[in-house]
């Protein structure tokens, strides 16, 4: 029975990696492509960790992979963030089915300034934050 | 965390008297640790709030990991079959959360969970810009990500 278990686990978290390189090669731009990358493949790191622990069912190499999977849950998110923001703003250009960007307008290159867009209206009845700069 | 710790050192103490020191030992000590704090809760004032925290952590966790498979396996469909469903965009969504690490953990998550990726916080930090791939139905795409923002941020408050 753990055996069918463990095969599985390792089997899909293989596929889910096979599916991430896949969507590296198929998507259109880089944003899309980043979607594919970090959540497929981490999910598929999770998967195959999962298998390792129950084949080893030791208290260091079970601690060790839920720390594999602690970390991979802490990163991959922050790189994948970091990259596509890079290359929203050096201007990587974005698939022609794109429906809509709210973030072009604004957004000001010179000045790097990012408005949130709720500027107008909303700033008359807004209560102050605690961590608004004075 | 005062809640936390305590947990902790009870579920320490219960390896060491019981001189069995395995990993399964420490998960029973966890647990008969854990519901000690639940019983002198109401007498404890350090304590307050941590008995009902520890259930929404596990319900978060679960509900999560839906999150995560279901929206993992639309991506993968996406991707393997030849016509482009997907219809990707940038959104902007205002934020709930206020101080830096709060915005930090609703953008991880939300980064995490395939479909949506968080490019950037404005810089009065009231809204998150992200890229969705499937916006053919926004409303519920806004829905979605302001029930996991407001699970997110009932974990801390």
């Amino acid at each position: 029975m753990i055996e069918v278990i463990k095969g599985t686990l390792i089997i899909v978290g293989a596929l889910f990696m096979l599916l991430a390189s896949l969507g590296i090669l198929r998507l259109p731009d880089l944003l899309t492509r980043m979607h594919a990358t970090t959540k497929a493949a981490a999910l598929g790191v999770i998967l195959v960790m999962l298998a390792v622990a129950m084949h080893f069912a030791e208290v260091g190499v079970v601690a060790r992979a839920f720390a594999i999977i602690t970390f991979i849950l802490m990163t991959a998110p922050v790189a994948a963030h970091v990259i596509g923001r890079a290359g929203y703003f050096v201007g990587s250009k974005l698939w022609s089915g794109t429906v809509k960007d709210e973030l072009k307008p604004n957004y000001d290159p010179l000045t790097h300034e990012l408005k949130s867009g709720l500027e107008t209206e909303a700033n008359a009845a807004r209560q102050p934050k605690h961590t608004d700069k004075p | 965390m005062t809640g936390a710790i305590w947990n902790l050192l009870l579920a320490l103490a219960w390896v060491i008297l019981g001189g069995e020191f395995t990993g399964i030992n420490l998960v029973v000590g966890l647990i008969f640790g854990y519901v000690t704090l639940v019983l002198i809760e109401p007498q404890v004032p350090a304590l307050k709030g941590y008995p009902g925290r520890i259930p929404r952590i596990l319900m978060f966790i679960g509900f999560f990991i839906k999150e995560l498979i279901l929206a993992n396996l639309r991506v993968a469909f996406d991707i393997l079959t030849p016509p482009w469903h997907m219809q990707p965009g940038v959104i902007a969504m205002p934020l709930k959360a206020e101080t830096e690490l709060e915005i930090t953990m609703v953008a991880n998550l939300i980064s995490l969970t395939p479909g949506t990726l968080s490019l950037d916080v404005s810089d009065d930090k009231r809204v998150l810009y992200i890229h969705a791939m499937f916006l053919d139905n926004e409303e519920e795409l806004r829905q979605s990500l302001q029930e996991m923002e407001s699970r997110a941020l009932a974990l801390f408050r």
